[in-house]
């Protein structure tokens, strides 16, 4: 699919100027013709719908940026006449905080997809590993945006996570002021963190253009996760449009139907009560929780009873994302065709709601109420401490063993030669011969 | 400049003559436009380094913010068995007027297995063991305790759970240091200056 050849032929003169000097037209041409492999299905049109979500939050943050004051004084109070004052305001800043949400459910379904289809293995790594570098930045972006209306969850969030800064032992304090620009959560760090939230997205663009550019060269994987042989091209793939951009036209629609849910039903169900209650640095909410999509992480931080080793542990949770194309030994792709695999992923995705469950309750509050318990070392049995601990445990257990333990010793079921195989008996040879035969075409 | 093997010691000895050097494509060695390429790139990197810097320090803490930096306060505010929290640098300090109960049971855990030793005296000024100062800001991760919740009859944090006595030391949860004393001294008996 990289040395797909360009089918663009310019028609106008204005167009034939135009190829000769800046080949936008052919490029983006090139980019609907593409081959596609004919069997992708739903679970390839996140894709496209993170693509869009980009676009909302900048749209969306570029009008609000218009009209938001990034000062302690004055932050919660602007954030609030975008809300009961600017033309739409309310709408705009709702799409922007469920927005965010919206992306996150997207990202997490994308990289799931990655996970069970084997995408990134080679020759993806890079794909693979740009798509993490951006799931690290969409955290440190929606982080950053989180602390801007300056709420009491604003500042508490900010408080506690930069803090886990000065976990790391001697050069943690220095970083830690260096951050915040003085001893406290103030002004400044404010003022640093609307910079930041404003310059961040754009970055995450241009790693989508690197993400893209691999994805073109490299290939696009297929529920089959076997490579498209070259003399099968004309057989088994299609071109993008209009193919695909059906395909994920429709899912975007569908996507947008439940982010309009969100915004125009239950704008706030995502978020947290207290960050109506502008920042006191005097007084912390009784419970503290970040938003949904952080919370597998904030568990795995809270599971271990060491500081400094619990942010490594947080950091390792997505740092092991990163090594996963060299911790996977397995030689099969799609785990369609990895039964045992299949299993232990099923209770990946399980184990990543439980920590997501565990991050936002209390950690001493019992997981089965009235159920009888003992201490065990720090904390009695049935809490949510050791649940959550357990839950961390099959986390790593699944990358840094399960992953390299069963592509060594599983027997993976027969792998089709080509993707059209399992569907179409001849795999998809027979096509034209068999046309005649189909009762329902009409001649 | 490939194919040299690498091992060959008449390539590295110094002297071989330059001229050669740079005539012999199969040479592995730094040669003079070697050195030059390595010489503009490190001096391109110093320079990068260089311009960055301010640029990062500037993100250090101004001047104002750190002029803010002492303040006095009048401890005949406190009531005994009460605390004032007070803002200093941003954060919030408690003042703590203890009752004879609570100095009596932070003494006596003074050698109590703790997780940051300390004892009770070495917390507060002598002749003023009634009143505590510490920074009202949790040394796990920054949130404020309450005081009169937890284990200890001190403070509790509800943000993970951490439990300080009365003497504001650590004794259970995830907190690894007791609350911080800051710097502050008597200017008179009543009003101490804080920073
Ligand atoms: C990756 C893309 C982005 C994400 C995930 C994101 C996320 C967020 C989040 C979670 C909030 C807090 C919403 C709330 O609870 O009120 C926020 C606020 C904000 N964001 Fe973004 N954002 C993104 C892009 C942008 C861009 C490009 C801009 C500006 C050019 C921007 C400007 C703002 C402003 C001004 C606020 C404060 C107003 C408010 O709280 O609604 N954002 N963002
Ligand atoms: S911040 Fe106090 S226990 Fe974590």
């Amino acid at each position: 699919m990289s040395d797909h050849e360009s089918t663009y032929v310019p028609k106008t003169g204005i167009e034939k100027w135009l190829d000769s000097r800046l080949p936008i037209v052919r490029f983006g041409a090139d980019y609907m013709s593409l081959p596609t492999p004919k069997n992708l299905n739903y679970w390839w049109t996140f894709g496209g719908i993170l693509a869009l979500c980009l676009v909302v939050q900048i749209a969306t943050g570029i009008i609000l940026a218009m009209h938001y004051v990034p000062n302690t004084e004055l932050a919660f109070a602007s954030v609030e006449r975008i809300m009961r004052d600017v033309n739409g305001g309310d709408i705009i800043r709702y799409t922007h905080a469920n927005g965010a949400s919206m992306f996150f459910i997207a990202v997490y379904l994308h990289m799931l997809r990655g996970l069970y289809y084997g995408s990134y293995k080679a020759p993806r790594e890079m794909i693979w590993i740009v798509g993490c570098v951006i799931f690290f930045l969409m955290i440190a972006t929606a982080f950053l945006g989180y602390v801007l209306p300056w709420g009491q969850m604003s500042f508490w969030g900010a408080e506690v996570i930069t803090n886990l800064i000065g976990a790391i032992p001697l050069v943690g304090e220095p970083i830690l002021i260096w951050l915040r620009g003085g001893p406290a959560i103030d002004n400044a760090t404010l003022n640093r963190f609307f910079s930041l939230h404003y310059l961040l997205p754009f970055v995450i663009a241009g790693c989508v253009v690197l993400h893209l550019w691999a994805l073109h060269h490299a290939g696009q994987n297929n529920p089959v996760g076997i490579l498209i042989p070259k003399d099968r091209t004309a057989k088994d793939t299609v071109p993008f449009h209009p193919y695909f951009t059906v395909k994920d036209g429709f899912a975007i629609v569908l996507f947008l139907i439940l982010f309009a849910i969100f915004v125009f039903f239950m704008p706030n169900a995502l978020g947290h009560a207290d960050n109506y209650i502008p920042a006191n640095p005097l007084q912390t909410p009784a419970h503290i929780v970040p938003e949904w999509y952080m919370l597998p992480f904030y568990a795995i931080l809270r599971a271990i009873p060491d500081k400094f080793l619990g942010v490594v542990a947080m950091f390792s949770a997505i740092g092991v994302l990163f090594i996963l194309p060299w911790l996977d030994t397995s030689k099969v792709r799609s785990m369609r065709y990895r039964p045992a695999m299949r299993t232990f992923f099923v209770i990946f995705v399980l184990v990543g709601i439980g920590l997501g469950w565990c991050g936002a309750q209390l950690p001493d509050s019992p997981v089965v109420p009235g159920m009888p318990s003992f201490q065990l070392a720090d904390g009695m049995l049935n809490s949510y401490l050791w649940l959550n601990r357990l839950l961390t445990f099959y986390y790593f257990l699944f990358f840094i063993v399960l992953m390299p333990l069963v592509g060594l010793r599983e027997t993976p079921r027969p792998i089709p030669a080509t993707i059209s195989e399992p569907v179409l008996p001849g795999g998809g040879d027979a096509m034209t011969s068999a046309a005649p035969a189909s009762p329902e075409k009409k001649g | 400049m490939n194919g040299a093997p690498q091992g060959d010691a008449a390539n590295r000895s110094g002297d071989e003559s330059v001229a050669a050097d740079q005539g012999d494509p199969n040479n592995k060695d730094p040669n003079r436009r070697d050195f030059i390429h390595i010489a503009a790139g490190a001096a391109a990197v110093g320079a990068g380094a260089m311009a960055a810097w301010p640029l990062v320090n500037s993100m250090n803490p101004a001047a104002d913010t750190l002029a803010l930096s002492t303040i006095e306060f009048d401890l005949t505010k406190v009531q005994q068995g009460q605390q004032v929290v007070i803002k200093w640098q941003g954060k919030p300090v408690f003042v703590r007027y203890r009752t004879p109960a609570e100095i009596e049971r932070a003494r006596a855990d003074d050698h109590a297995g703790l997780k940051d030793p300390a004892t009770d005296a070495d917390r507060v000024k002598p002749g003023h063991q009634q009143y505590l100062v510490v920074l009202g800001s949790c040394t796990h991760l920054g949130c404020v305790p309450t005081f009169g919740a937890g284990d200890f009859g001190g403070w509790f944090c509800p943000c993970h759970g951490s439990h300080y006595d009365t003497s504001g030391r650590i004794r259970k949860g995830p907190a690894p240091k007791n609350l911080v004393v800051p710097t502050y001294d008597y200017v008179s008996d009543t009003r101490v200056k804080i920073g």
